[in-house]
């Protein structure tokens, strides 16, 4: 093996490193943002507000990523009307269906997350709302939302490893993020070796990475269980 | 019927091709992960050490990168170990032993933790218990430990077979003809791309949920056991 190759080409590695993290820290950030409100729709039982909710999380749970960046990527281009309308510009561009794929898909387990968080809350603290004379508006800011978010956090991040490794699919699309980088190296030298276990360190350095910082997250929002007698 | 433009026996093959991958790739991951788990559980800790590097090691890289490693790299090694003991042929991998081989070692891995923490929580009382009847060390693992581990695996086991089967769809792009390149050739000549991935999405969810559906019941079936409260 000689891993003088990767040296001289570490600039498309970083570059690709930069694409990755860019990619997974705006699909994360636009996920949860969605994922909030979709969890709450989702616990709400009148059916029409909750079957959109369901199928949406059904579909993008249920099928895989890559099928999912087809779909997006060349499959809107079947259809005259969304080539003709303005939102092509969007969709014809291939860094965009990423992130909005990645996105979607991530948006959907986290719904399912934090929807099985809420659903878990202990009857005590929902009766203690109400029995303080708090509104189910109040009851679900104040304590229905914080106590299942910070329960939601370990399968959280385990999310986010996936979403970290589900991200490598987006180089089938022509985006060169850290796999991206990897497969020019391999085709460029025919060497794949060097090219693949350099992409597969970085994603094990940032893999562990996480790991390391949710742990440290978790020791704090879970500070107040900790007994000290 | 022609709603697949006379491609849906093609489209059928190739679903028949994802379940014999998916299916036979879950038995040799099960197979590594009882290995795996008994290895680590040993109290061997130079055993310990190497699944434990095998298992942090898989589950920190991205399968796609795996695939493209184990794909192009051990294309390139079967090469040079049959030309180091004089054969002078090129051998070329079949992509489906690659898909097999890649999945069932990547799953292995999970299977490997997944199996561990079954072993593990089984009650140390059961298994006393079987000593003091004079079972041997066989006996008690035969009789008490692999059978009561069973029910401790199987919502890890059902997860990780939901993981798999979706993940199989990328052993299309190491050109294994499964279903999503199926659609993928399908689409090409028939300009349909949409029409094509959402109807291997829609074959994806059948499978997702039929499993579901399966391993539902058997969770039921294997907690009959238990006090109802």
């Amino acid at each position: 093996m000689d891993f003088s190759i990767i040296f001289e080409n570490i600039g498309i590695y970083l570059d690709g490193l930069w694409t990755t993290m860019q990619l997974v820290g705006f699909s994360l950030f636009i996920g949860l943002m969605i994922a909030i409100p979709l969890a709450i729709l989702h616990s709400v039982k009148n059916p029409i507000v909750n079957m959109p909710v369901r199928a949406y999380v059904y579909f993008f749970r249920g099928t895989p990523l890559l099928v999912q960046i087809f779909i997006i990527y060349y499959g809107f281009g079947q259809f005259e009307w969304i080539k003709s309308s303005s939102l092509w510009y969007f969709f014809e561009n291939a860094y965009f269906c990423a992130l909005f794929t990645l996105t979607l898909n991530t948006g959907a387990y986290t719904t399912e997350i934090i929807r099985g968080a809420i659903a878990t809350t202990p009857f005590g603290e929902i009766e203690a709302a109400k029995s303080v004379g708090m509104t189910r508006l109040l009851a679900l800011r104040r304590i229905i939302l914080p106590s299942a978010l910070r329960r939601a956090f370990p399968a959280y991040s385990n999310e986010i490893i996936f979403m970290l490794h589900g991200s490598s699919i987006v180089s089938v699309i022509t985006i060169v993020d850290l796999t991206g980088a990897a497969r020019i190296i391999n085709s460029r030298y025919y060497s794949p070796y060097e090219a693949f276990i350099t992409a597969g360190l970085f994603y094990l350095i940032l893999t562990l990475s996480i790991v390391f910082i949710c742990k440290r997250v978790e020791k704090k929002i879970y500070a107040h269980f900790v007994r000290t007698c | 019927m022609n709603i697949l433009y006379g491609y849906e026996l093609s489209i059928l093959q190739g679903t028949l091709l994802t379940l014999e991958l998916s299916i036979l790739s879950l038995l040799i991951s099960m197979i590594l992960g009882l290995l795996g788990a008994l290895g680590k559980l040993s109290g061997s800790k130079a055993l310990y050490r190497l699944i434990n590097a095998y298992t942090t090691i898989i589950r920190g890289i991205p399968e796609l990168v795996l695939m493209l490693l184990f794909y192009y790299g051990g294309q390139v090694f079967i090469n040079w170990l049959a030309e180091s003991v004089g054969y002078e042929e090129y051998i070329d991998i079949s992509p489906f032993i690659a898909g097999v081989a890649t999945i069932s070692f990547i799953y292995g891995a999970y299977m490997t933790e997944t199996f561990r923490g079954a072993f593990m929580a089984v009650p140390g009382g059961q298994l006393e218990a079987g000593v003091s009847f004079g079972m041997n060390k066989i006996q008690v693992f035969s009789r008490i430990l692999f059978p009561q581990m069973l029910k401790f695996a199987l919502p890890g086991f059902g997860n990780n077979w939901l993981v798999m089967v979706k993940a199989t769809a990328l052993v299309s792009i190491i050109g294994l003809d499964d279903m999503v390149r199926k659609a993928s050739l399908a689409a090409g000549s028939t300009n349909k791309p949409f029409t094509f991935y959402i109807a291997i999405a829609f074959i994806y969810l059948l499978i997702t949920t039929v499993s579901n559906k399966g391993l539902a019941a058997l969770e039921k079936r294997s907690n009959r056991g238990e006090r109802k409260e």
